[in-house]
C-alpha cells in the first residue's frame, strides 16, 4: 500500500470512529426523548411521590432531583479541598524521586481503577460502618450517625472521584513555569506564600476542570450510593445530612426492576431517565461556564 | 582586590565552592563586592558565574543536590549556615533573572507582591511604594495608564524593567543580576543599561554576563571566571587594557570563550 493511500484509509477510518460515537450520542439522546417526552411535565419536576410512585399520574420526582444535586454539590464540597491539598503536597512539597512518592502516585492511579460498587462496599464498611457508628459510641443516644445517610454517600462518591481531582489539578500545577516560582521566592515570599498567591489562582481553571469531570462521574453513578446513602423511598425530602435520600438514578433502578407492572411504568421511566439525562448536562453546562468565567478572569483582571 | 576604592565592602566570600551533584560548578572563589557599585562578573558559559551569583541570595537552596561549603558574608555576617533567615536574606538581596518573568497579575500587583509577603497590606502607603518603584525602574511613564492591566501584555523589555522594579520596590541593598539582557533587542538593552547605571548610586549591583561590551560600558569592577575558578578580579578598565592572567587576556580579546 501507497503511504498516500495509507494515509487517506487512516483518516477515513478516524473520521469513522468520531461518527460512530456521535450516532451513539445522538441514539441515545433520542431513545430518551422519545421515551421520556410524553410523560415529562412541570408537574413530575415539582411533585412528590404520591399512592403509587410507579404511576406517573400520581407521582413526582422533586426528591429525587434534590437528592442528586444535593450528593454532586456535597461531593464536590469534600473531593475538591481534598484533591487540591493531596495534589499541592504532591507536586510542591513530595521529595521528586523518593520511593514513596512513587508508592503514593501508583496509589491513586489505582484508586481510579477500582470498580464503583468496590467503594459502595468501603463506603457502608468504614463511613457507616466505623466512622458513624464510632460516633455514636461516643456520643451516646442510639444510632444518629451509624446508618446510610447523604452525608456518607456524597463523601463515598468523593473518594471515588478523588484521583480525577488530584490528577488535573496536579497537570494545572505542573505547567506554571519554574520561572515564575522563583521570582517569587527571590522576592521573600515564603513557600507557602508563593502557592496561595501565584501558584494556586494559576491553577484554578485546571482546578475547576478536575471537579467538572468529577461532577460528570458522580451524577449518574448509582452502585457507590447503594449501601451508603440511597432510600428505596422516604417521606418526601430527607430533612438532614445525616437521612437517608431519594436519587434520580437509583429510582431510574427502582422503577425498571420494582414495579409490579413495568407497562403502566414505562411512560414514568423514560421521563425519568430524561430528567437525569437533563440534570447531568446542566451540572456540566453549569462547571463549564463557571470554568469560562474563572479563567478569563485570571487572564484579565489580576 | 579593589584596595584603593574608598567604598566598603559589602559582600565578601572566603574559599567558596558549589558542587551539584558529582559537579564541582565553582572551587575556592575568595573575593569582595564593594558597596554601590556595578560588579561583573564575566566568563564563558559553565564558568561557575551564575552559580556564584546564586549563592549571594540563596536560590541554590532550590537545587536538592547543591553543596556549598565556605563562608560568604553580607555586611559582615554569615549567610550560608542552616540559622540564617533565607526569606529575610532575599528581601535584602534582590534577583533580576535572565528571562524576565513577571506573574500572571496586573502591573500593579508585580510590584506590589514582595510589599505584600512581606506584611505591607496596602492603602495610599503600598501605592506610594509601588510608583516609587516603577519610577526608578523608567517604566512609570510607559504603565502609569495601564497599572491594573496584565503584566502579559507588556513588550519584553518593559517586561524586564517591570522585575526590576518588583526587585527594588521591597529596597534591598544588593540587586542581582544573571544576564539580564541577554534575551532582549538592542534598544531595550540600552535602556536596561542606563538603568543600571542610574541604580548604581542606590544599590549595589552583581551582574552576570556574557556580553563583554556590555561589562565594560556599566560595570566599575570586573571578575573574570573560568572552568569553575576566579581568574582575577579587578577595576573593569585594567581587567580590559591590562589584565594580569593570560587567560583573562585571551577571553577579554575574544580569542575564546
Amino acid at each position: 500500500m501507497k503511504a498516500k493511500d495509507r494515509s487517506a484509509l487512516f483518516t477515513g477510518l478516524t473520521g469513522a470512529a468520531v461518527w460512530a460515537i456521535l450516532a451513539t450520542l445522538a441514539l441515545i439522546l433520542g431513545i430518551s426523548l422519545a421515551g421520556g417526552a410524553p410523560g415529562f411535565s412541570w408537574r413530575l419536576l415539582a411533585g412528590r411521590p404520591g399512592r403509587d410512585m410507579f404511576d406517573i399520574a400520581s407521582t413526582g420526582l422533586y426528591p429525587m432531583i434534590f437528592g442528586t444535586v444535593s450528593r454532586v454539590f456535597l461531593m464536590t464540597l469534600f473531593v475538591v479541598p481534598a484533591g487540591v491539598i493531596t495534589a499541592v503536597y504532591l507536586s510542591e512539597y513530595a521529595p521528586k524521586r523518593s520511593w514513596a512518592t512513587r508508592f503514593l502516585r501508583s496509589a491513586i492511579e489505582n484508586l481510579a481503577g477500582v470498580p464503583s460498587i468496590v467503594f459502595g462496599l468501603f463506603g457502608l464498611g468504614f463511613f457507616v460502618g466505623f466512622l458513624g457508628a464510632g460516633m455514636d459510641g461516643l456520643l451516646g443516644g442510639g444510632s444518629r450517625f451509624g446508618r446510610p445517610a447523604l452525608f456518607w454517600a456524597s463523601m463515598t462518591l468523593a473518594v471515588m472521584t478523588l484521583p480525577v481531582v488530584i490528577v488535573a489539578t496536579e497537570e494545572a500545577l505542573r505547567s506554571i513555569p519554574a520561572g515564575i516560582r522563583e521570582g517569587a521566592l527571590a522576592l521573600g515570599a515564603t513557600r507557602i506564600q508563593v502557592i496561595l498567591r501565584i501558584v494556586l489562582p494559576q491553577a484554578v481553571p485546571g482546578i475547576l476542570t478536575g471537579a467538572i469531570l468529577a461532577v460528570g462521574r458522580a451524577a449518574g453513578e448509582v452502585a457507590p450510593i447503594l449501601f451508603t446513602g440511597a432510600a428505596f423511598s422516604t417521606d418526601g425530602v430527607s430533612d438532614g445530612v445525616f437521612d437517608r435520600f431519594m436519587d434520580l438514578a437509583y429510582h431510574i433502578f427502582v422503577l425498571s426492576t420494582q414495579s409490579p407492572n413495568l407497562d403502566r411504568t414505562r411512560p414514568l421511566l423514560g421521563a425519568t431517565v430524561l430528567v437525569l439525562l437533563l440534570l447531568t448536562v446542566t451540572l456540566n453546562l453549569l462547571a463549564v461556564f463557571v470554568r469560562a468565567r474563572m479563567s478569563s478572569s485570571t487572564r484579565t483582571s489580576h | 582586590m579593589p584596595t584603593e576604592d574608598p567604598s566598603p565592602v559589602i559582600l565578601e566570600t572566603r574559599d567558596l565552592s558549589v558542587t551539584y551533584g558529582a559537579n564541582r560548578a565553582l572551587g575556592g572563589v575568595t573575593l569582595s563586592v564593594p558597596s554601590r557599585r556595578v560588579t561583573a562578573f564575566i566568563g564563558p558559559s559553565g564558568c561557575g558565574k551564575s552559580s556564584l551569583l546564586r549563592c549571594f541570595n540563596r536560590m541554590n537552596d532550590l537545587i536538592a543536590d547543591a553543596r556549598i561549603s565556605g563562608s560568604c558574608r553580607l555586611e559582615g555576617r554569615e549567610i550560608l549556615g542552616p540559622g540564617v533567615d533565607v526569606t529575610e536574606l532575599r528581601r535584602r538581596v534582590g534577583m533580576v533573572f535572565q528571562r524576565s518573568n513577571p506573574f500572571p497579575k496586573s502591573v500593579f500587583e508585580n510590584v506590589a507582591f514582595g510589599l505584600r509577603v512581606a506584611g505591607l497590606g496596602g492603602g495610599s502607603e503600598l501605592e506610594g511604594r509601588v510608583e516609587r518603584a516603577l519610577r526608578r525602574a523608567a517604566l512609570w511613564d510607559e504603565v502609569r495608564d495601564r497599572l491594573h492591566s496584565a503584566a502579559g501584555g507588556l513588550s519584553g523589555g518593559q517586561q524586564q524593567r517591570l522585575c526590576i522594579a518588583r526587585a527594588v520596590a521591597i529596597e534591598p541593598s544588593v540587586l542581582l543580576m544573571d544576564e539580564p539582557a541577554s534575551a532582549l533587542d538592542p534598544v531595550s538593552t540600552g535602556r536596561i543599561e542606563d538603568l543600571i547605571r542610574e541604580l548604581r548610586r542606590d544599590y549595589t549591583i552583581v551582574i552576570v554576563t556574557h556580553n563583554m561590551q556590555q561589562a565594560a560600558r556599566i560595570s566599575d569592577f570586573t571578575a573574570f571566571f573560568y572552568m569553575g575558578e576566579m581568574i582575577e578580579m579587578d577595576r573593569t578598565g585594567r581587567i580590559f587594557a591590562q589584565p594580569k592572567d593570560r587567560r583573562t587576556e585571551d577571553y577579554v580579546t575574544g580569542r575564546y570563550g
